[in-house]
């Protein structure tokens, strides 16, 4: 590779690497990032290959491995340019047809497209899908089109331009100015102006700064930092490199945590590249900036996105936050500025850079610029990670992305922030998605996690999940946090068992409130918050648990029972079969029969029965057994 | 040099450096602390000497051992507020200490009227009679240049251990025990030749 010197050679080489492109025939996009691997993209891919192979096709259809789309659900995952046709659930059988239909005659494999299954339409185009129809995606879209592994896909799309313009077109204070009136706020969760970050870092005495990216986003199931990182990793270190120049950073360090093999891989490698062609090291496309990059693996997990913790780890130490209020922007590792923000946070940079702040500022809300990406999860029919405007409202964001709930069941709340983020009601579903007005009902951005929950859901149970999970995660460094959770976990484990109490009620909220004011770390004074708003908007959950030892939600395993409805039984065995303890007693012509007391409450009876006669009762009597011998009444067919 | 504050309503002269705590002493105002010693690295895990802070109109509370004295900072170390989260954070801390309170701890306990006993009873767990303030810790690795004693494990199976490969290097200088709030290193050598933590790592892992 050779060393690009100028932003006219960057132009040069960019307007080369097009022309070429123009040329290329049909290509084949095979999704290879985590998601989609997991469900086995990379046979498809070999089949796909073999099959161009076995059809001399090798030399006139490109292949290319790319990143997550988002709708991993959804995959095995690829896509067919330049007709766009986009493909899901592919498996390796398939790709014989693909090859046959879709690249040599450009016909469509219909079962291969997704199908709406509201609808029943098919969707050829990501475009038509649902799911992606009401997304705005200026951060994931690139994710299909480039090769996280070939710094000239990235090029070609316009990559390295921002920096080009930012080195040679604008002063470090000119940056950090149009970041600022881009109202670019830190994607990380806190959502602090990054402008004004990046500021105080600058005007930080001190000659030796450093810039850091935090991938190490620890929730369950969101993978945003992820699907970015090993999607897109020049992005995020574009914006790295801007961000050093803006603040005067000489190094920049990546904190990858160690459950993302992948996307270390990928952004180690774009380092590399990037080394290799001049554009990080000595002296950048001439301009006489000199900046360099380090990954560093986490080394298992620690109190995640606390950056003075991750700052500890980056040092070497115990990944445990430290006791300082003085900003780590102002000292950080090694005691020295240190500018720490979030893989998305970065990745908009270039993209401010290039389109300008205006062009930002369009998108989102006043308060809150650009887009936001969440981890849709829970009851909703299509999960994964969506791009959506600031300012989107939940309904939207559930209903028209989401496919509304799942099994068409009533929607109960959702979680917005990760595990300490707090629940949302139904009361506020219209409620437009941004920092500020998430904070307002008592939740939270946070990392971007949203959890959609049902009226199956309990929701005592649901924050006893939360709080069981952060117990886990306290580096156990503080007393509040560590023992406040202790004793919130133990509390809501044994109201969810029918042994709370009411007094129970004031000591949760003592302590939440406790936790809040007096943690030291962000884990801690934001942990109490599923509880809070689980008593806040539910408390009538609370008080039947704590009162008539009931959930109405039936979730609570100690406080249901199952029992078999004699009208509805057709004594057709099954449920007996699946009894793991013996507990159903009947024969063929005989109405079955649960005995509570061998009962473990397992639900494969539930789950077995065809005919809804096995129903879940809490808090409520259960009817005497049938006389022995009573005979089914007999209905035509299943369900 | 010449940072202005005001502690409950009294003004204060304090230099670069210091915390509210030092700010705090001396005006002769007494801010409870467990994992505070003076001399040792401020480390911010007990957070009983929680103080509220007024800044730019927007109130805060924060640790007055790490917290930084500032220009025109507005602190209250005493109101319901904070008596509140210190009763809770003392009665939380008590589940660790277990039944047999003494010292400090206990006069702590007295003056904020704390139910030493309703947590413990609630979560039923052994006390282990430390509460985790890393004192020794911090003392130790100021007496030896490296640690005999330090920590293992996360959340609530945190705790403090003596690292056998690190013992021969114990001094047996005795600050550990002499540090302790809680009594939970009773003794030290010379036999063993180290503070006697029962729960000693040896042979482990
Ligand atoms: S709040 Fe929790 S995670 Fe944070 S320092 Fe305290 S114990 Fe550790
Ligand atoms: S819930 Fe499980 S144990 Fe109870 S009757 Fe049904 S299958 Fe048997
Ligand atoms: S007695 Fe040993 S363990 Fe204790 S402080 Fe001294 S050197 Fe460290
Ligand atoms: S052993 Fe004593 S000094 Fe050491 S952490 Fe525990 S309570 Fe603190
Ligand atoms: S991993 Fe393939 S779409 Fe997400
Ligand atoms: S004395 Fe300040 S946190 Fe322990």
């Amino acid at each position: 590779m050779k060393r690009i010197d100028s932003p006219e050679d960057l132009e040069k080489l960019r307007r080369k690497l097009r022309s070429k492109k123009k040329t290329d025939k049909t290509t084949i996009s095979v999704c290879v990032s985590t998601g989609c691997v997991a469900l086995g993209s990379i046979k498809v891919l070999e089949a796909i290959k073999a099959e161009l192979e076995r059809q001399g096709l090798v030399e006139t259809v490109n292949v290319k491995e790319t990143g997550c789309l988002g709708f991993c659900e959804q995959g095995p995952r690829l896509s067919i340019h330049p007709k766009e046709i986009c493909y899901f659930k592919v498996k390796p059988e398939d790709a014989q047809e693909i090859v046959s239909k879709t690249v040599i005659k450009g016909e469509v494999v219909e079962r291969l497209l997704y199908k709406d299954p509201a609808t029943g339409k098919v969707a050829r185009r990501l475009d038509e899908i649902p799911f992606y129809r009401h997304q705005v995606r200026p951060l994931l879209a690139n994710n299909e089109r480039i090769d996280p592994k070939s710094i000239n896909d990235y090029i070609a799309l316009g990559g390295y331009e921002a920096l080009a313009k930012a080195l040679f077109k604008m002063t470090p204070e000119d940056v950090i100015e149009e970041i600022k009136r881009a109202n670019l706020r830190g994607r990380g969760g806190g959502g602090f102006p990054t402008g004004i970050k990046w500021e105080t870092t600058r005007k930080a005495p001190g000659h030796l700064k450093y810039v850091i990216v935090n991938c190490d986003e620890g929730d369950p199931g969101a993978f945003m930092d992820r699907s970015l990182m090993e999607g897109n990793p020049h992005s995020v270190l574009e914006g790295l490199i801007i961000g050093g120049y803006a603040i005067g950073a000489g190094e920049g360090f990546v904190y990858v945590r160690e459950e993302y093999p992948l996307a270390a891989e990928n952004i180690t490698n774009a380092i590399r590249q990037a080394e290799e062609y001049g554009l990080l090291g000595e002296n950048i496309l001439g301009s006489g900036f000199n900046f360099k990059v380090r990954v560093h693996r986490g080394a298992g997990a620690f109190v995640s996105g606390e950056s003075s913790a991750l700052m500890n780890a980056i040092e070497g130490c115990i990944g445990e936050p430290r006791p300082k209020y003085v900003h780590t922007a102002v000292k950080g590792v090694w005691g020295r500025p240190s500018c720490l923000n979030n893989v998305k946070t970065w990745a908009n940079i270039p993209l401010i850079i290039l389109n300008g702040a205006e062009w930002f500022r369009k998108i989102g809300t006043e308060g809150s610029s650009g887009t936001a990406i969440f981890s849709l999860v829970g009851k909703v029919n299509n999960t994964g990670l969506v791009e959506v405007p600031m300012g989107i409202t939940l309904r939207d964001l559930i209903y028209k992305i989401g496919g509304g709930i799942k099994d068409g069941k009533k929607f109960k709340a959702v979680q917005t922030g990760g595990p300490s983020g707090g629940f949302i009601p139904e009361q506020y579903l219209n409620l437009p998605v941004d920092f500020d007005e998430l904070n307002r009902v008592g939740s939270m951005m946070g990392s971007g996690g949203m959890v959609v929950m049902d009226e199956d859901t309990c929701m005592v149970d649901a924050a006893r999940f939360f709080i069981d999970f952060l117990l886990e995660e306290s580096c156990g460094k503080c007393i509040p946090c560590r023992e406040g959770l202790r004793v919130l976990s133990r509390i809501l484990n044994d109201i969810c068992e029918g042994k709370g109490v009411e007094e129970d009620v004031m000591i949760v909220e003592e302590i939440a409130e406790t936790m809040r004011d007096a943690s030291l770390c962000a884990l801690g004074t934001t942990a109490a918050n599923p509880v809070l708003t689980s008593l806040k908007y539910f408390r009538d959950e609370w008080d039947q648990h704590l009162k008539a030892k009931r959930c109405p939600a039936k979730a609570c395993k100690a406080l249901v029972n199952y029992y078999i409805e004699p009208e509805k039984c057709q004594a057709c065995q099954l449920c007996r079969r699946e009894c793991p303890t013996g507990a159903i007693l009947g024969g063929v012509e005989q109405v079955h029969w649960i005995e509570q007391d061998k009962c473990v409450k397992c639900g494969s009876c539930y789950e077995a029965c065809r005919f809804n006669a096995i129903v879940k009762l809490s808090g409520e009597p259960i009817p005497p057994p049938p006389p022995e011998g009573t005979k089914p009444v007999r209905r035509r067919g299943g369900r | 040099m010449g940072l202005k504050l005001k502690i409950d309503d009294k003004e204060v002269e304090s230099m670069e450096g210091e915390t509210i705590l030092d700010a705090a002493k001396k005006l002769g105002i007494e801010i409870p602390t467990l994992c505070h010693h003076e001399g040792l690295e401020p480390y911010g895990a007990c957070r009983i000497c929680s103080v509220e802070i007024e800044k730019n109109g927007r109130k805060r509370i924060v640790a007055a051992c790490c917290y930084p004295a500032e220009d025109g900072l507005n602190v209250k170390t005493r109101s319901p507020r904070i008596d509140r989260i210190r009763r809770i954070i003392i009665e939380l801390a008590a589940i660790n200490v277990g039944g047999d309170l003494s010292g400090k701890f206990l006069e702590l306990a007295a003056e904020y009227k704390a139910d030493t006993s309703r947590f413990l009873q609630k979560v039923k767990v052994e006390p282990s009679k430390c509460i985790l303030c890393g004192l020794c810790v911090r003392r130790c690795v100021e007496a030896c240049w490296d640690s005999v004693i330090g920590f293992v494990g996360r959340g609530v199976n945190r705790r403090i251990v003596v690292y056998p490969e690190n013992a021969s290097i114990c001094s047996t200088c005795d600050h550990c025990h002499g540090i302790c709030p809680t009594g939970r290193i009773t003794s030290i050598g010379p036999d063993p030749p180290f503070p006697s933590i029962d729960d000693v790592l040896a042979g482990r892992e």
